[in-house]
């Protein structure tokens, strides 16, 4: 009887939360009628069966967090031999709802738990095989090899000492320091009566592990300069109706800052780049990720090749990007490969913030709200729109006169009286 | 057995087949009086007369088309090129003709024809003495291409280069001419065309080679050894056809395989074996396959340091052994 399992939903997502089952047991399921929901870290994602046949026995029930390629369900195909399935009916499922303070961990099998660590490990030709011919579980076994790399020997070794098949966490090669998330937790006093646990969602553990991440591993740096925007938003508002008539989608200030990011970075290309511990990975192609606040939280839509977009391009991909975002309709691409995210702290009233690296980019860029502001203009006090623009980096990457010819680049761009990008 | 060098295995071969049948003789610059550049047909004018040890102009293509002529009529000519480095002008003469010859008259013509040639550098040869050409000439299909690296598979290769009704691209890289000694079995013995050697046995990785880097390739396997890392070294021997078995056989036990060749590493050798390899045991692989191979650059200079630059030796292999065998 073939199982269900927790479907791979992104390159980097170790695991996924049942949200709701769209089948009881006992109920029939065509192949690819939806299942089951599934919220990973990043997306939510209804699952479609890849049977035709009748739900038997549920493994993981809502709520319930598993690692991807656990199974979840089974289902009994049509047509199958009829099989006694009553026995295994009635056995508790191998992923139980977290109760209250109690997640499912425990049920999970033992994984990676490091910096580095990537339960969608990439296992070679040999070792598969070899797990396959020799049932190893893959999961959980210690590598030898370069990164923690499970080689065809680690394998044929687990065979002959099963006992050390389930590797200890101290033994998994990259884990050189625990995780980060784990790492900041101070102290905390038990909760009193009044007070609320508030459960952490998928997206919620996972904006904690990675600003921890962030912060912890990446020597940032930041810098801000002030951007005379008068003229713009002049040129803004005697466009934005046409543009809005002919376009069919809102000339705001973000088209147009993204555009002139995108092509600073094509002046200033190292800040598109990515820090991989030896050496710095500088990308050719520009994908700016947009922060969007969505009601689970922050999340980084990607527009793809900005760089090469036109103005109306970049706004009705970012319309199209932040309208699935709130309908919580992301796809795992809509999320990926980004180089550098633009925070739009502005649209919350910000005049400063210093925004924390998406890693593993090199840089955030942070635009703030425009104000009007007493300005000293040709030794005269004029009355000037102005935002504050910053940049966040890893110092790591480039320096900051680097950051500056950048800011600068992204400032010249936006102070003509119509955007040069 | 007598304890030979790799030119001494090309003479004895070329004299005992030249003996043994009369429609076999040499032709090329500078093989009678002077009795080649490397002195490896010293004696074979005085013994054989010029009708079967021909000097000829400085002229490769004519040296071939000549020999192609007899062959198709029934002799067994030797041609030789004096270096690699001058064969293209006779490259017509030996992808255009002999290598078709058989295909294109359905079988009723043979050109049991073998093209010597010195090749490969590390002997300070500078731009015109120190090429490789295989990668030239495996990709023609009805053209054996041999590149053996002792004496023992040099002259029983030869022998059998010789005996063949097709025609042999006979590469022997002029390093190992006095560079290698080794036994050579007595009395009269072939070693046959398509057929690898294993070099050296291990469990560890593979090394895929052929020509001077097969010695390299065990000196820097037996360095390795002494760290516990076991490499097995696959001599091809013979580069077309190539001893697919072999190669499969080797890397389906260690899982992990590195091509070393001195040729340009761009669509040489190397490439065709990493295919095999992806073709044939893909389900084995444990790593990317690896080649070491000489710069895409157009020439090896004379500058020592050009020449090591250009060159794999013993330690720039170990170093590919370790790195592969660490993945």
């Amino acid at each position: 009887m073939p199982n269900v399992i927790m479907p791979q939903l992104g390159e980097t997502v170790t695991e996924g939360t049942v949200g709701k089952w769209l089948k009881k047991v006992g109920e029939a399921v065509a192949k690819y009628e939806p299942l089951l929901d599934v919220e990973t870290d990043k997306v939510a994602s209804e699952i479609t069966s890849p049977y035709s046949g009748v739900v038997t026995k549920i493994l993981a029930e809502e709520g319930a967090t598993v690692p991807i390629g656990a199974p979840v369900c089974e289902i009994e195909e049509a047509g199958a031999k009829k099989e006694n399935v009553s026995e295994s009916s009635s056995a508790a499922p191998a992923f139980p709802a977290p109760h209250a303070g109690q997640r499912a961990t425990a049920a999970q099998p033992v994984r990676p738990n490091g910096a580095g660590a990537d339960d969608g490990a990439r296992y070679s030709p040999a070792v598969r095989k070899l797990a396959r011919e020799h049932g190893i579980e893959l999961r959980g076994l210690a590598g030898t090899g370069r990164g923690g790399r499970v080689t065809a020997q680690d394998v044929m070794s687990a065979t002959k000492t099963p006992a050390a098949r389930p590797a200890p966490h101290a033994a998994m090669a990259p884990a050189a320091h625990p995780a980060p998330a784990q790492m900041s937790v101070p102290p905390v006093a038990p909760p009193s009566g009044e007070d609320a646990i508030v459960k952490l969602t998928p997206i919620r553990k996972t904006i904690a592990e990675r600003m921890a991440q962030s912060r912890f591993t990446i020597p940032f740096a930041w810098s801000l300069v002030e951007v005379d925007v008068t003229d713009l938003a002049k040129w803004r508002e005697r466009e934005k109706a046409a543009f809005k008539a002919r376009e069919g989608v809102n000339l705001t200030f973000v088209p147009i800052v993204v555009s002139a990011v995108a092509a600073a970075l094509r002046e200033v290309p190292i800040v598109n780049s990515v820090w991989a511990g030896d050496h710095i990975i500088q990308r050719r192609r520009v994908n700016v990720g947009i922060a969007v606040d969505s009601d689970e939280g922050l999340i980084v839509p990607v527009v793809r090749d900005a760089d090469r977009l036109s103005l109306y391009g970049l706004a009705t991909a970012l319309a199209g990007l932040i309208d699935k975002a709130r309908r919580r309709r992301l796809t795992m691409e809509d999320l990926s490969d980004g180089t550098i995210t633009v925070n739009n702290t502005g649209a919350i009233g910000s005049v400063i913030s210093v925004p924390i690296i998406n890693p593993p980019q090199a840089a955030i860029f942070a635009m703030e709200a425009t104000v009007k502001r007493a300005w000293v203009v040709n030794d005269a006090i004029a009355i000037r729109a102005i935002m504050n623009i910053s940049l966040c980096f890893d110092h790591r990457v480039f320096d900051g006169g680097t950051a500056s010819k950048f800011l600068q680049s992204v400032k010249r761009r936006l102070e003509g009286p119509t955007p040069v990008l | 057995m007598a304890t030979k060098t790799v030119l001494e295995a090309v003479r004895d071969a070329m004299h005992e087949e030249m003996k043994r049948d009369e429609r076999v003789f040499i032709m090329g610059e500078d093989v009678g009086p002077r009795g080649n550049v490397f002195r490896i047909t010293a004696g074979f004018l005085e013994e054989f007369g010029r009708d079967r040890v021909i000097d000829t102009p400085l002229a490769e293509a004519s040296i071939v088309g000549v020999a192609v002529g007899a062959a198709m009529l029934g002799m067994r000519p030797i041609a030789e090129i004096q270096f690699a480095d001058f064969i293209y002008p006779a490259y017509n003469q030996i992808v255009g003709e002999a290598a078709k010859i058989r295909y294109r008259s359905a079988g009723g013509n043979t050109c049991p024809l073998v093209i010597r040639t010195p090749y490969g550098g590390g002997v300070r040869g500078a731009l015109s003495h120190s090429v490789s050409v295989e990668a030239l000439f495996y990709h023609v299909p009805g053209l054996k291409v041999c590149a053996p690296s002792t004496p023992a598979d040099t002259k029983g290769l030869l022998t059998a280069a010789i005996r063949d009704d097709d025609p042999v691209l006979f590469l022997e890289h002029k390093k190992t001419y006095r560079l290698i000694k080794g036994e050579v079995p007595d009395g009269d013995y072939t070693v046959p065309i398509g057929k690898a050697d294993v070099a050296r046995v291990g469990n560890d990785l593979s090394v895929i080679t052929y020509g001077l880097m097969r010695h390299f390739a065990v000196e820097a396997a037996e360095q390795l050894a002494r760290d516990g890392i076991e490499a097995e070294v696959i001599d091809l021997r013979s580069i077309r056809p190539m001893d697919r078995e072999a190669i499969v056989k080797s890397v389906s036990k260690t899982r992990r395989a590195l091509v070393v060749h001195e040729d340009n590493k761009f669509g040489g050798v190397g490439a065709e074996v990493a295919a095999i390899i992806a073709e044939d045991a893909f389900l084995d692989l444990d790593a990317p396959v690896r080649r070491l191979c000489g710069p895409d650059v157009p020439a090896m200079g004379y500058a020592k340091e050009y020449e090591d630059a250009f060159m794999p030796g013993p330690e720039k292999i170990a170093a590919a052994m370790r790195e592969l065998a660490a993945f």
